[in-house]
């Protein structure tokens, strides 16, 4: 079976620094992948390339069997290839209601009206609180952004993720700074995913990687040393050497 | 799925407190422009001026306040409009008010079209940059053709016919003022129902993270420059209304001066808000009028101060401070 989401060989250069480094690896529907890494590993530049906000210096990304590698961010996400933040990018000034109806107005071609409202348009209301009941935010619906928690934000991200109804999702980092307290939420709502739809995930917290992750790459400076189950990543002598090495060499450096 | 009976999504109030709010404003606008009509019936010539430049404020508005495009070349829109009128009166005879409104809104929106074309190439300082030197091209353009605009000396031979046929431009202006209410009312509702649509939504979006909206899939330079268009439309509109009103087109409509003016007035009433344009324009030439009056020699001094006192006291500008009271007022209360 050919795969949903592939990336071959991909290469950035930034001056002489190879920080990404022939990274490969592909998605199939339903895929749980975790991508982690050690700081400076090279995993935003990843997310970046892959997104299309950066363009590589060899290497192709396909999505369904197409070549997507010369398209730009907007192109990608249209083609289904949705991401959400590491840092949340959501606007303040509106609410959940109005966010997730903008992800669908958007997805149906409809974002451009210049009249009527979506609470008028058939199809749209209901939509919009099927998925805010998804993710437990029905009773911010009406809430300024701002004025909500930073947890609830995090999830509302993921709302507008899944109303642009994505063939790929890619998660960057989507428990960052929520405490730990309310990480369960975040998990709940990750169980909630589409169980068809590829899932690759960004995430420094491990036992969030370890519980939904059926399969982890790790990167480190650039390069894939560790491809394979999450019960196996801790043992593995490169990813031991990788996470505990930057620490044992910096010593000696000095 | 189960709804609570006060589930605020189920319930649609914020549509209907939508529709109230915009039954309000167009009444305090038809109040405000009969009065208006009643108090200074000798002043009808600067009341028609005041509609004229809120519509070029909305206009800004439109691309500063709900779009964070910040322009000091906006009368461009305003100017290419007011000429485009005049122009099709004094040199084709085409004098139909309807007619030569319309023309206006086209010539409007074919320079929001180029303007934004330029302008919306680049962000933030650069961008404003692009905008002033905009504004002196549209200027220094009308001063060179005369033959079309008469240069410095301005477009003369604007005799625009009845208005419908029945109601003569007359020389206290009143024809001109009615036409004017009712212009900005029917551009008001409009722009009103622009701003809830799904486009006014995406706008603000834009406003607000443009990164954000690029994520979604959405073109944030097409979302810009359509709106680039539409407030070319209602700057044009304003524009022809002073062409017909004052039968001169000046290249102070062309102006920076104006450009810059028009941005102080939004910022005065506050930005992101219809009300706050038609409040900082009705404001600030009120007082201009007042003070200069008053004191010929130093109302600009008074103006300035005026200016700083509300960006210092009110940053939202009047009428968004207003709103900003009245909520946490209602919100005590309830």
């Amino acid at each position: 079976m050919s795969a949903l989401f592939e990336v071959s060989n991909l290469n950035k250069n930034f001056g002489g620094l190879a920080v990404t480094n022939n990274v490969s690896l592909s998605l199939h529907p339903g895929d749980r992948l975790a991508l982690i890494g050690p700081n400076g590993a090279g995993k935003t530049t990843f997310v970046n390339l892959v997104t299309g906000n950066l363009q590589p210096n060899s290497g192709t990304v396909r999505l369904a069997g197409e070549d997507v590698t010369g398209l730009n961010a907007m192109g990608r996400v249209r083609r289904g290839l949705v991401r959400s933040f590491q840092v949340t990018r959501l606007f303040y000034e509106m609410t959940p209601v109005e966010h997730v109806a903008l992800a669908v107005l958007q997805r149906e071609g409809k974002s451009g009206r210049m009249v009527g409202n979506f609470r008028g348009m058939p199809g749209v209301m209901e939509e919009v609180r099927d998925i805010l009941d998804l993710l437990g935010l029905l009773d911010l619906a009406d809430i300024k952004v701002r004025e909500i928690a930073y947890g609830q934000q995090r999830l509302l991200e993921i709302a507008l993720a899944l109303a642009l109804r994505p063939k790929v999702l890619l998660l960057d980092e989507p428990a960052a700074g929520v405490p730990q307290s309310e990480t369960a939420r975040i998990e709940h709502a990750l169980d909630k995913l589409p169980p068809d739809l590829a899932v690759l995930m960004i995430e420094h917290d491990m036992d969030l990687v370890f519980r939904f992750a059926k399969r982890v790459i790790v990167l480190a400076a650039g390069t894939v040393i560790f491809d394979g189950l999450p019960q196996d990543v801790t043992q593995d002598a490169r990813v031991r050497e990788a996470y505990l090495g930057s620490y044992a060499n910096a010593g000696s450096a000095a | 799925m189960a709804v609570s009976m006060n589930d605020p999504v189920a319930t649609g109030v914020p549509a209907r407190r939508n529709l109230a709010g915009s039954v309000v404003g167009i009444a305090a606008i038809i109040v405000v422009s009969v009065i208006g009509y009643y108090l200074f019936p000798n002043n009808l010539a600067l009341l028609t001026r005041i509609i004229a430049i809120a519509l070029l404020v909305l206009s800004i508005d439109l691309v500063t306040g709900y779009c964070g495009v910040a322009t000091l070349g906006h009368a461009a829109l305003f100017g290419a409009g007011a000429y485009a009128a005049g122009i099709a009166s004094a040199h084709y005879g085409i004098s139909d008010p309807l007619l030569m409104t319309l023309i206006g809104a086209l010539a409007g929106a074919a320079a929001g079209l180029l303007s934004g074309l330029i302008i919306l190439r680049a962000h933030g300082l650069p961008q404003l940059v692009l905008s002033i030197a905009i504004i002196h091209l549209f200027h220094e353009a009308a001063n060179k053709v005369s033959s079309w605009t008469g240069g410095s000396d301005g477009l003369s031979g604007i005799a625009p016919n009845a208005l419908l046929g029945m109601f003569e431009f007359d020389l206290w202006g009143r024809t001109s003022y009615i036409y004017g209410v009712i212009l900005l009312l029917v551009v008001f509702i409009l722009l009103q129902v622009l701003v809830r649509s799904p486009f006014g939504m995406l706008a603000r979006g834009v406003r607000e993270d443009p990164i954000r909206i690029s994520a979604m899939g959405a073109s944030v330079q097409s979302i810009l420059l359509r709106m680039y268009v539409v407030s070319g439309v209602v700057a044009g509109i304003g524009g022809a209304l002073n062409a017909i009103s004052t039968q001169v087109v000046g290249l102070d409509s062309l102006s920076f001066t104006l450009s810059a003016e028009a941005l102080v007035m939004l910022v005065l009433g506050g930005t992101g808000s219809l009300y706050g344009a038609l409040v900082g324009t009705v404001a600030f030439m009120w007082f201009e009028d007042v003070v200069s009056a008053a004191n010929p020699f130093h109302w600009l001094t008074m103006v300035g101060a005026l200016l700083i006192a509300v960006v210092l006291f009110a940053p939202r500008g009047l009428y968004g401070t207003a709103a900003e009271v009245a909520r946490r007022f209602r919100g005590r209360r309830g």
